[in-house]
């Protein structure tokens, strides 16, 4: 393969920084990193050649700054230009501010970027390259006819929406004529009272859509590709969670149908680089264009993983005027991938977590079947400033049920401490029966958890093997806290009895279960709970985090559980199993008998208080001190 | 005869009688015998005195009797090592101090420190038994005497869970460390109604002295439990932690930490901004075994951390400023906290292994008129006369008359360490800068801002890479087992107190 660049520079951070520095480096090309002070001990500085500073944490003064990044163009001589995502990966202002000082930009050009970023714009030339778009009235609707005429031209369901909308509000659906008059009606008082404008937009209604995106790969030579779809229809406010590619819900004359026209747009633009187009799709796969990315996606892992590309790589050969090396009969689908995006967040609230990583073990295949894209290592910080992205952690297997035992044993095994994160609801929704059905649209998350995540709802299996592995936690601690190889006096042994016999309580969520702990003489355990026998083995370490147990029942059915052990309480531990943490306490009969004396702790009253529910800068103060506040 | 001595038992047994047990339980608290049996390995309790009675017969007294007059004493093991305990029983005479139950209690005193293991109190009276009048007085004495010749033999410790006030607070004071109950433990010397009678002041029983006031601004106490099950779980977990005696090694248990693990993240933990905070507690967590430390007063003198840990399995002591709060100042109370600890674990053999990050004395006129003077001799008498083996890392400041007293190489310290990150210096570089020269350049404060100059002076015998603090420590403690120093003979020295 021809030389591309000697040097690049990454106008980025965190894991994209990270992503693109590894391709580079397998090309052999040189990296340079930019960083704001925040990020000065970070990985992605740590990886690159040489690295600049471009600013204070606020993004505005640092990575979004065209004229300190164009400063470290300068200063270091990159050539070209990666603009990961975000950040300034689709302002084409940056693109005409590197032509200016002869910089490549690893992306689209500066036309084809403008006229895909503009919303209403792209929408049209997509009309023009014979798109599907949404059917829909591109004017005012002027009565309640006028509306039930649109509608049945554009056929049901329909959409009448305020034009000046938002938030659901003078948003109706109507599946016919008297419905649409109707919705007619109640949007367009609603509009009036919430937008002062009460003028309507009729447009086709997508029912139970997904959402399904076509990755491009163009040259400079007019040469474009489509690439197999990504289904991102799990999302929670209109933020993707988990993807997968392909997706379930493509056949072979949609996916190409897609994908035709997906290149047709791009074609009509001149576009190169990569690209993605974003589709809704119906139950009958219809599908209809909703907008382009004239970028590198978050998501593009499962793609390369299926079609064995590198992206990166196509998108520096491609800027360096390489043609595409393959054609559209080259392209094969392999296998399966899916995406977990691995947030600093509440899962339960959404809310972002922020701290440092006190304990960060990324979990690793055996073979090739799962990936990381992540740019922090143990003891990095998520701070308040960026994104708070963890990880993208992708697992690849032969079919979709391989790929989704290979997430879900990657969750398992994947140790964060330090921040809140979200694989709790990750792990639940990989392990749903409708996820694993694959009978998914964008409205999953709101349709299966109506009142919010709330955990793992234990099993009778799950709680055996919660409170099995607690127990045998329990035995093999107390083994080891009576051994005593100094200092034991008299009566403390080196090495105490081989064999031993732990009678416990072990409970979670308020419901206790007698256990019993059997170490045998050759160091073999064995548990019961309420009577039914397991024999139990894990090598686990101890004290170590990950532990991977195997119960066999008296029947002889052996089950594999991996649980992780976080802390200690106490009288219990703190245990995570299928990504939620549990407390499970562990009472000696004599501790269990004599709990029942102990009151309950009253509440701390905090109605006095104000928490905050994450951290943030005091923006303003709106009142001084004395002066009276009302309520209201 | 033997069905009587049975019954004898039996009695003794019920303690103060059903009714009062099931009062007891109300309160939310367990009975003497229940909190030995949550304490001490199952089935290892031997009971001594059970058949004592007072032997009082004022006030008609010696009609009430109740078998083991108010106090359980004995041994038994935890987790398979001899302790000593006395645990008073509120539900006779409201666990009352007469002069047969001070005799019980110096009983297993004296046996403790004649085989070597240590003395768990579980403190629950009401106080003196009036009836008895000095005898009473005279029991509580015999009781303090025994504590002073102890201290520094065996560990000794207090654990309240119910009243104790009056004179008797002063044995626990004099025992090495005192843990309470939250909501259910008092301490004070003179209570509510004495308080408001004198001074007019209208305080509650647990405001005045609960296990909040105690560990939070007395520093009376050194920890405090949710509940009774919990204190004795921990208190368990303390016990492993100890030496059995100042004749017995210190302990070591087997550890799955490899002594030779690294740990990069130590390496950033640092901030680059040295006006920045860091939690001390995250630099020891990751250093000691299992990242497990068992923090004495989290509570009191916060800028100050103290607490056991281990590592490669043996029990160390740990020291540590710290910059979270108030930049790890050195005031009065972290003093006076420190340095306690200090010589707890000298007089026990326990390693002290010292982190330093101090930016200095804390000024003003607070802490003068206090005694910063006296009191922070305190810490520095107790890092000068300690014999065990002594190693310390300099995080980062290491600022002025701090420095020397923060186990530094001049105090006899065996080894001590810099990180790169380390600042030893009189002041910060930035003032020392404006007063020598008159202006800041950054140039100048570079100068002073590393641990060279300190390492070419050979007051630091090395700077280390901090992901491999750990591996050295452990090779260090391992090279000064046969550490032989010895202080001058002498009857006692005389520690600022």
């Amino acid at each position: 393969m021809p030389q591309t660049f000697d040097k690049i520079l990454i106008a980025n951070r965190g894991e994209i920084a990270c992503r693109v520095i590894k391709t580079a480096k397998k090309m052999g090309i040189k990296t340079v990193a930019i960083y704001s002070d925040a990020d000065a001990n970070s990985l992605h500085v740590r990886l690159a050649d040489e690295a600049v500073n471009v600013g204070p944490p606020q993004t505005t003064k640092s990575y979004l700054s065209i004229p300190n990044i164009i400063g470290a163009i300068k200063q270091t001589g990159a050539q070209a230009v990666h603009p990961g995502y975000g950040f300034l990966s689709e302002n084409s202002q940056f693109v005409h501010a590197l032509d200016q000082v002869g910089a490549v930009f690893i992306g689209p050009n500066e036309k084809a970027m403008a006229a895909m970023g503009d919303k209403i714009q792209s929408k049209i030339i997509a009309e023009k390259a014979k798109v599907n778009t949404i059917p829909g009235f591109n004017g005012v609707v002027t009565d309640a006819d006028h509306a039930v005429r649109i509608a049945k031209e554009i056929g049901y369901p329909v959409m009448i929406k305020a034009s000046a909308g938002g938030g659901g509000k003078g948003m109706r659906i109507a599946w016919n004529d008297e419905e649409a008059r109707d919705a007619f009606k109640i949007s367009s008082s609603e509009a009036l009272s919430s937008f002062g404008d009460d003028r309507l937009l009729v447009e086709k209604f997508v029912e139970d859509p997904r959402h399904i995106e076509i990755q491009l790969i163009g040259d400079t030579h007019g040469n474009v590709i489509y690439l197999p779809e990504r289904e991102c229809s799990i999302q929670r406010r209109n933020q993707k969670v988990i993807e997968e590619a392909p997706s379930t819900h493509i056949d072979e004359a949609t996916r190409k149908a897609m994908g035709e026209q997906a290149v047709a747009l791009a074609k009509n633009v001149g576009y190169y680089s990569a690209g993605t187009c974003e589709f809704l799709v119906d139950p009958h796969r219809n599908f209809y264009f909703l907008e382009m990315n004239t970028r590198l996606q978050v998501e593009h892992p499962i793609t390369e993983y299926i079609t064995n590309l590198d992206l990166v790589e196509q998108m520096i050969r491609v800027a360096a005027g390489q043609k595409l090396a393959f054609s559209q009969s080259d392209i094969k689908i392999s296998g399966w991938a899916f995406e977990s995006r691995v947030y600093a967040e509440d899962p339960e609230k959404y809310l972002p977590s922020i701290g440092t990583l006190s304990k960060y073990v990324e979990p690793r295949g055996v073979a090739n079947e799962v990936r990381c894209d992540s740019g922090i290592v143990e003891g990095s910080e998520i701070s308040i400033y960026y994104d708070p992205l963890i990880c993208k952690l992708c697992t690849h297997g032969p079919t979709r049920e391989e790929a989704i035992v290979n997430m879900e044993n990657a969750l398992d095994n994947y140790v964060i401490k330090g921040v809140t994160h979200n694989i709790p609801l990750l792990r639940d929704v990989i392990s749903h029966p409708r996820f694993k059905s694959g009978k998914i649209s964008t409205a999953f998350l709101a349709e299966e958890y109506p009142e919010g995540f709330k955990g793992h709802k234990l099993t009778l299996t799950t709680r055996q093997n919660l409170l099995a592995v607690a127990a045998l936690v329990h035995a093999k601690r107390d083994f080891r806290n009576r051994s005593w190889l100094s200092g034991g006096g008299s009566f403390g042994e080196a090495a105490p009895e081989a064999s031993r016999t732990w009678n416990l309580f072990v409970g979670v969520l308020g419901d206790e279960t007698k256990a019993e702990v059997v170490r045998g003489r050759d160091g073999a355990f064995k548990v019961s709970l309420d009577g039914q026998p397991f024999s139990i083995s894990s090598d686990w370490a101890l004290e170590s985090t990950v532990i991977q147990a195997k119960l066999t029942d008296a029947a002889g059915a052996a089950r594999d559980t991996t649980i992780q052990y976080l802390d200690r309480t106490p009288l219990g531990y703190q245990l995570q199993m299928n990504g939620t943490k549990f407390s499970v306490s562990v009472k000696t009969p004599k501790q269990q008998e004599l709990s029942k004396y102990i009151k309950e702790k009253e509440k701390i009253d905090l109605t006095r208080m104000i928490l905050a529910p994450m951290p943030g800068s005091v923006v303003s103060i709106a009142v001084h001190e004395g002066q009276e506040v009302r309520r209201g | 005869m033997i069905s009587k001595i049975e019954a004898k038992r039996a009695q003794a047994k019920l303690g103060g009688g059903q009714k009062r047990i099931d009062v007891q339980h109300s309160k939310g608290k367990l009975t003497a015998r229940e909190r030995i049996d949550l304490l001490l390995d199952n089935g290892t309790f031997s009971e001594y005195d059970a058949f004592v009675e007072h032997r009082c017969v004022d006030f008609d007294m010696d009609k009430q009797k109740i078998t083991g007059d108010g106090v359980v004493t004995g041994h038994g093991t935890v987790n398979g090592r001899l302790v000593y305990v006395f645990s008073q029983d509120f539900t006779a005479f409201g666990g009352s101090l007469s002069k047969m139950h001070a005799q019980k209690i110096c009983k297993v005193m004296d046996q403790a420190m004649l085989v070597g293991a240590p003395v768990i109190g579980l403190n629950d009276s009401g106080g003196a038994r009036i009836q008895e009048g000095v005898d009473s007085l005279g029991g509580y004495a015999d009781i303090f005497q025994k504590n002073v010749l102890a201290s520094g033999v065996v560990p000794q410790i207090s654990l309240i869970m119910g009243p104790c006030a009056g004179g008797a607070v002063y044995s626990p004071a004099l025992t090495d460390f005192t843990f309470m109950v939250r909501d259910t433990s008092y301490l004070f010397v003179t209570g509510p109604d004495v308080v408001k009678a004198v001074t007019n002041e209208e305080v509650t029983q647990e405001e005045l002295g609960g296990a909040k006031p105690h560990t939070t601004k007395s520093g009376v106490a050194h920890l405090a439990f949710d509940n009774d099950v919990e204190a004795l779980s921990r208190l368990r977990d303390f016990i492993d932690f100890l030496p059995l005696s100042n004749r017995h090694p210190v302990p070591v248990r087997p550890t799955e930490d490899s002594p030779t693990r690294e740990d990069p993240a130590l390496n950033t933990i640092i901030p680059a901004d040295s006006s920045k905070a860091y939690d001390i507690k995250d630099v020891i967590t990751r250093i000691v075994d299992d990242g497990e430390f068992y923090e004495i007063m989290p509570d009191f003198a916060k800028n100050m951390v103290i607490g056991f840990a281990r590592l490669n399995g043996q029990t160390v002591s740990v020291v540590a400023n710290q910059p979270l709060v108030s930049s790890g100042v050195l005031d009065i109370n972290s003093s006076i906290k420190a340095a306690r600890w200090v010589r707890f674990c000298d007089a026990f053999n326990i390693p002290l292994l010292t982190f330093v990050d101090v930016p200095g004395f804390l000024p003003g006129t607070a802490q003068e008129h206090g005694g910063i003077i006296r009191n922070g001799a305190k810490l520095l008498y107790a890092f000068a006369e300690a014999t065990v083996p002594k190693i310390t890392i300099i995080t980062r400041k290491a600022y002025g008359g701090a420095y020397d007293v923060m186990s530094s190489k001049h105090l006899r310290g065996d080894l001590n360490y810099s990180w790169p990150t380390g600042e030893i210096a009189v002041m910060g570089a930035k003032g020392a800068v404006e007063i020598i020269f008159r202006n800041v350049e950054d140039k100048n404060v570079a100068k002073f801002a590393n641990p060279l100059p300190a390492a070419q002076r050979g007051f630091l015998d090395d700077v280390i890479i901090p992901a491999q603090t750990r591996k050295r420590i452990i090779q260090d403690l391992k090279m000064l087992k046969t550490k032989d120093l010895r202080n001058p003979q002498k009857k006692h020295g005389n520690i600022p107190l």
